[in-house]
């Protein structure tokens, strides 16, 4: 990650869309979903050069966003695999074998859960809730839900997972570098 | 009685995604017309006649709330819709945002009018990212079509809405913790008195509703509130949606209408959950998300008097929480025999632990504490007073707290220690039947006669 982080001029006009949702004076509204843009676009965690550069784009102080990355779940404070499995671990998942999922992955990738795996591709992060207790055991990795998972969907997603990575290397790169640099970066 | 689709009549019809095809199916026609021939005052007046109770969990009189509003403070007014659905067991607004995203349009667009909203925002889940995504294609769509924006539909009134996504905090369902995401702070609710309708989001005026409230406005304005008044059984009104999971055949999203579905015909029809999954007898039932009270199979069908229980707000809670439970948000969630209820509580206390905001020291320490203490009874290493700790650190939660999160921690708690309290006692005095994580499937825990 370059040691200044900029937008990209399509992340740049994502943010003015976004700022322009709020009140004249109420950018601060917009710190949640500039988070999200900023965690998407900027080697998918916040550093505290990321979370300075939202700060100078919203015009409030460093600690505003650093309270504020802290307190929601989703947001990563260190650096993360190119993909995050989060696998919900709650109540009817749970009747439904969440733990047999979860176990499966960590045997699997041979990680427990909260790593990542050596080539930065997977990290492993059981979560709570996430309100598709209808279709569980569910699986989220980015945007998309994967629901009613048996072991064999999950082989074929981390398959599938595989070959996106491979035919999209430059982000992946990027993720890897990310990783690299979690050491040095000694963020949490 | 089979499903009264109201809310859920287009759900599974792909038109209803577009607004092209949302127009073919009559959609927009009616706002049209409300905007121009009625008054908010009269819209308000509609939803308080109807009786229609808040659709997120806490059952209070959507009009009431309403009525609350500061209408002497001359700041502007917000309407939020509460889509920050994370109840666990719950799945409703999910359904709707997801299929139905011009219907929650229709219902922002008349609840603002009444309301006076300008500019109002629906709130979603950071989960939900996708679901954002559509909401705000859909949003796209009504405001080039002139439906939001200047002057919609030519009624000469202005009317701005936009989503804003949440990052993964069950108690930003609460209206203020909500709020202040929406400020763009932490998730920490505030202090009430005042309450949002007076001083809510920016300091002005706000109502904050659930989508599933908000989704049935345009219906009851368009039937009358008399007319809505009429479905359901007084005072639980209109139909309500349940969404039903864990060890059942038909897991799923149900329209009923309130008060006119056995709980047993819920848990058995095949217009329902269709029975057990596994072919193995049904334990408990959680009827309204995880925070409402657990109940024992015989509990939830039948109330201690023996009267079989319906599906309404009334009859789920008599016998109070003794022997009652509660409607909540609808997140319905059954448990056939093989479950161990000290497993399931642990899960649940866990979830509760991870999602306090840290805020009011009985629940930040008293979720913890309760956590721990259900994993040493789950691993076959508590003690006997250890239950009767559980129950004293849930009463020092409920009531105690600034917002009812430490309530939605203790209830499980104590429900579940009621009710079952012979399963935490087997798992003191004999540890060792209970080490393998699964240990009800091969043997359940018999309840004494």
């Amino acid at each position: 990650m370059p040691d200044t982080p900029a937008f990209s001029p399509a992340a740049l006009g994502e943010l003015g869309r976004i700022v322009s949702h709020y009140p004249e004076g109420k950018q601060k509204s917009a710190l949640i979903p500039v988070l999200h843009l900023a965690q998407a676009e900027l080697g998918g965690w916040l550093s505290v050069p990321v979370m300075d550069y939202v700060a100078s784009l919203l015009s409030i102080t460093p600690i505003e966003v650093y309270e504020v990355a802290s307190f929601y779940t989703m947001f990563n404070k260190e650096p993360v695999g190119r993909f995050k499995i989060e696998t919900c671990r709650t109540g009817p998942c749970a009747l439904n074998g969440a733990e047999d999922i979860i176990g499966h992955l960590e045997a699997t990738l041979g990680i427990r859960d909260g790593g990542t795996t050596p080539d930065g591709m997977f990290t492993l992060q059981s979560t709570e809730c996430l309100g598709a207790c209808g279709q569980g055991p569910v699986i989220m990795v980015g945007e998309t839900y994967h629901e009613l998972m048996t072991a064999a969907k999950v082989d074929a997603l981390l398959e599938e997972l595989r070959r996106q990575a491979a035919t999209m290397p430059s982000a992946a790169s990027t993720a890897t570098a990310a990783a690299t640099t979690a050491a040095t970066a000694g963020v949490k | 009685m089979a499903q009264r689709k109201m809310l859920l009549e287009y759900a599974d019809n792909p038109e209803a995604r577009s607004l092209e095809g949302w127009k073919r199916l009559g959609g927009y026609a009616q706002v049209e017309s409300i905007l121009k021939t009625r008054t908010p005052d009269s819209i308000m007046e509609e939803v308080k006649s109807s009786g229609l109770r808040g659709r997120g969990g806490a059952g209070f009189p959507c009009g009431l709330k309403w009525s609350f509003l500061d209408r002497k403070s001359d700041k502007p007014r917000y309407l939020v819709c509460n889509g920050d659905e994370s109840e666990p067991g719950t799945f409703k607004d999910r359904h709707i945002m997801e299929r139905l995203p011009h219907q929650l349009i229709e219902g922002m667009i008349v609840s603002s009018f009444a309301i006076g909203s300008k500019h109002s925002y629906i709130y979603v889940r950071g989960e939900y990212m996708y679901i954002l995504r559509i909401l705000e294609k859909a949003i796209d769509e009504a405001y080039a079509a002139g439906y939001l924006g200047k002057n919609i539909f030519g009624s000469g009134w202005d009317f701005d809405l936009s989503v804003h996504p949440g990052a993964g905090a069950y108690i930003c369902g609460e209206e203020t913790a909500l709020l202040e995401g929406l400020e763009g702070r932490r998730g920490n609710p505030r202090i009430k008195p005042p309450f949002p309708a007076v001083s809510g989001l920016y300091g002005c005026p706000t109502i904050v509703n659930n989508v599933e409230t908000i989704a049935a406005v345009p219906y009851i304005i368009a039937m009358g509130g008399d007319a809505y008044a009429g479905i359901g059984v007084k005072p639980s009104t209109g139909t309500k949606l349940i969404s039903a999971s864990g060890h059942i055949r038909k897991p799923g999203v149900y329209e009923i209408e309130l008060g006119k579905v056995s709980c047993e015909e819920f848990l058995h029809s095949e217009d329902y959950c269709g029975g057990p999954s596994n072919g193995r007898p049904f334990k408990a039932v959680i009827a309204g998300g995880s925070s409402v009270p657990v109940l024992p199979l015989d509990l939830f069908v039948k109330t201690a008097a023996g009267v079989p229980r319906m599906m309404s707000y009334e009859s789920l809670a008599e016998g109070g929480f003794v022997s009652g439970t509660s409607l909540g948000s609808g997140g319905l969630f059954v448990m056939d025999d093989s479950t161990c209820m000290v497993r399931n509580l642990w899960n649940l206390a866990r979830f509760y632990r991870h999602e306090s905001c840290g805020q009011c020291s009985p629940c930040r320490e008293g979720t913890a504490w309760m956590e721990k203490l259900l994993e040493r009874l789950e691993a076959g290493e508590g003690k006997l007073t250890d239950i009767d700790l559980l129950v004293e650190i849930s009463k020092k939660i409920e009531g105690n707290t600034i917002c009812p999160l430490g309530d939605a921690a203790a209830w499980p708690v104590a429900s579940h220690i009621r009710h079952f309290r012979h399963e935490f006692e087997h798992h003191v005095r004999f540890p060792e039947k209970i080490r393998d994580p699964k240990h009800n499937v091969a043997a359940p825990i018999p309840r004494p006669s």
